[in-house]
């Protein structure tokens, strides 16, 4: 597949935070290549580095304790991890917007929804203030805000929390960006308000055309939202799939078994199928898979060795020595009975 | 159950909890004197059985109500009116004396595996502690009973003495269900206990709770907000919105007949696990937020988001009517 150049490119992102408890290594690693209109899911549990990946693109990890020790994130000519600040200012909310998780510490409470979107055009597209007024009243309405004329008046603590949240992308929309990065925007709703939100989003997409990150733990979500996954487990990218693929055709035992943990409408009155055991200490420097205590095919590879990802076919990425070595899956079928850890 | 009710009737499952009616307005005050001005109608009449070892769902959007149902069963709330009756005696007229001794037979899991474990306290004295408040036992006893527990949750019972930060998130839940079960309690309300979890972990808690389920006869009411889960684990389940039950029915009965309007809402909204079918799935999405609690629409509560609506629901409350045997519904709507 020849793919036009993409409007991100990352490689090699390693990001570390040294604490007291020692360093722990939040992103080990990791690269992917983001096209121009494409919506990406990362998906991964907490502590599986999604978040901190997206942040450290965008420099907004606070050094210290946190240091992005390696690793390259190209964006229109420039590298975002090393360019000077004010060149990454015209690019945060300007080019590439946020949503975080929880609007109502992401906006400010002392100032008008009308004035918070203002401050943003001030920044990156200054014109006269009754231009960007009436620009902050198309935003209002483009995201879907009922009588959006009061709402530029309202304070944050005004609206509800599906409210606040289209505030959060009108304000992340205010300059056309050519990337939006979502970091769990739906998962502090209500799954009505959640699917008004992921409504809107798909048609926005389909409006404005920009590239979306969307970052979450909710399978279901991914599956009708975006093209591609990025499915990550300490601090790694396990897996990359374009989406049905990705479904229909898990490579990853992670990723197999986070499917198969879900219920479902035959699973009742049989147990859920489990990943046993717990998510890893990310204060382990990454010198082995980092999922193979828990990983019913680990062999002794997996123990020694971090596997990187490799292609499985064209659209298809697994970091898996099971999957390089497929004859070993026989071999280690049988060393799983030393699992123990059923009994935890 | 009696011998003699288990005599004539021994299909009928006997009726663990029963509630009637349940109100629990909390007041709104205002101004120095602390005048009332209104009333936040958490739950606002609601009436449903759970049967002896079963599993009764409680779902709904937050602010609908669920928490305060699973407290106020409890009695950790007192009810503003309205009768429950636990194991065929009334909780609302009990006295504390009274009700300290039927306590032990009524848990709770909470949300917040976190938040719910006193941080000071080692893992051996948190789940040791209600057998010191209620039963009189010497301390090897209570020792040998709490490594008993541990070792029911999935945990190792070496690690009697640690402390709950020592703990990962889904460990904390086990502790807290080890805590829940130590006085062979008959009901457990459990409170959103996977929803801090991660997804991982979350098959692995739920799977806990059906073992003890199965193992102790435990009847849970399980509160959540993630239907796919409910359907998994509960028998039967009901759907609330703003303070009162909407819809209540068996599990497959709900998920494959679902008749009322918010309930075909509320399960179009969760996303479904599979590109397929998210692609060609149709898609209710309701519009504007669950109204407030304290100034709730007359006639049905729903009637503002309601697709269907039509001006009787504006103004007249639908009352609850049974239309199939087990299923009942409040809607005008349904025939």
């Amino acid at each position: 597949m020849n793919r036009p150049t993409p409007a991100l490119r990352v490689t090699d992102l390693t990001t570390r935070f040294n604490t007291q408890d020692g360093t722990v290594h939040a992103v080990n690693g990791v690269s992917f290549d983001l096209a121009d209109g494409e919506v990406l899911g990362v998906v991964g549990e907490s502590g599986s580095g999604k978040s901190v990946t997206m942040m450290s693109l965008l420099r907004l990890i606070p050094t210290p304790p946190g240091e992005i020790a390696a690793g390259e994130a190209i964006f229109e000519d420039g590298d975002l991890l090393s360019m000077g600040l004010d060149d990454l200012r015209e690019v945060r909310g300007g080019k590439i917007g946020f949503i975080f998780q929880d609007p109502m510490t992401s906006l400010n409470p002392v100032v008008t929804v009308g004035d918070q979107i203002v401050e943003s055009l001030t920044v990156h597209q200054p014109a006269r203030r009754s231009v960007m007024r009436a620009r902050a009243l198309e935003l209002l309405q483009l995201v879907g805000i009922p009588s959006p004329e009061d709402r530029l008046r309202s304070y944050p603590h005004e609206l509800s929390g599906g409210m606040r949240q289209r505030v959060m992308i009108a304000i992340a929309l205010a300059c056309n960006p050519r990337i939006l990065v979502a970091d769990e925007p739906t998962t502090a709703l209500d799954v009505t308000i959640q699917a008004q939100i992921l409504e809107l989003v798909k048609d926005l997409r389909a409006k404005l055309g920009m590239a979306v990150i969307w970052i979450t733990h909710d399978l279901g979500v991914v599956a009708g939202l975006v093209d591609r996954v990025l499915v990550m487990y300490g601090g790694q990218i396990v897996e990359d799939a374009l989406v049905d693929e990705l479904y229909a055709d898990p490579r990853h035992p992670y990723t197999q078994g986070l499917l198969a943990s879900l219920p479902s409408a035959i699973s009742r009155g049989q147990r859920l199928v489990s990943i046993v055991g717990q998510p890893p200490d990310m204060r382990q420097s990454p010198t082995s898979c980092s999922f193979a205590p828990r990983c019913p095919h680990a062999f002794d590879r997996c123990h020694g060795e971090n596997p990187q990802l490799i292609a499985a076919s064209a659209t298809h990425k697994v970091a898996c020595w099971l999957d390089e070595v497929p004859v070993l899956v026989g071999t280690a079928g049988a060393t799983t009975g030393e699992g123990g850890d059923h009994d935890r | 159950m009696t011998a003699e009710a288990a005599a004539a009737e021994p299909e009928a499952p006997e009726v663990l909890v029963s509630v009637r009616d349940l109100k629990k307005h909390f007041p709104v005050t205002k101004g120095a004197l602390r005048r009332k001005v209104g009333s936040v109608r958490a739950v606002d009449g609601v009436s449903f059985d759970i049967e002896r070892g079963h599993t009764l769902g409680l779902v709904g959007e937050s602010g609908s109500g669920k928490s305060t149902i699973g407290r106020t069963l409890l009695r950790l709330e007192e009810p503003t009116d309205g009768t429950v009756v636990f194991d065929g005696g009334d909780l609302a007229g009990l006295s504390s004396a009274a009700l300290r001794k039927v306590r032990p037979r009524m848990q709770m899991v909470f949300q917040d595996p976190h938040a719910c474990l006193n941080p000071r306290m080692t893992v051996s004295s948190i789940i040791g502690e209600p057998l010191v408040e209620h039963l009189s036992m010497s301390s090897r006893e209570r020792n040998e009973r709490v490594e008993e527990l541990l070792g029911l949750v999935g945990l190792n019972p070496e690690h009697a003495n640690r402390y709950p930060h020592e703990f990962s998130g889904g460990q904390r839940q086990r502790i807290g269900i080890a805590r829940a079960i130590a006085l062979n309690p008959d009901l457990i309300v459990c409170d959103e206990p996977i929803a801090a979890l991660d997804v991982s972990i979350q098959a692995q808690v739920v799977n806990l709770m059906e073992e003890l389920q199965d193992l102790l006869g435990l009847t849970y009411l399980f509160i959540s907000h993630d239907l796919g889960m409910v359907r998994h684990i509960a028998d039967r389940v009901a759907v609330m919105y703003l303070g009162r039950i909407m819809e209540l029915a068996d599990v497959d009965d709900l998920y494959e007949h679902p008749l009322h309007p918010y309930t075909r809402a509320l399960q179009s909204s969760a996303p479904v696990p599979n590109p397929a079918t998210e692609a060609t799935r149709e898609k209710i999405v309701l519009e504007g937020d669950i109204p407030s609690p304290s100034s709730p629409p007359p006639g049905c509560v729903f009637s503002t988001r309601c697709p269907e609506a039509v001006d009787r629901c504006r103004s007249e409350v639908p009352v609850w009517r049974e239309v199939a045997p087990g299923h009942g519904v409040a809607c005008h709507l349904v025939d």
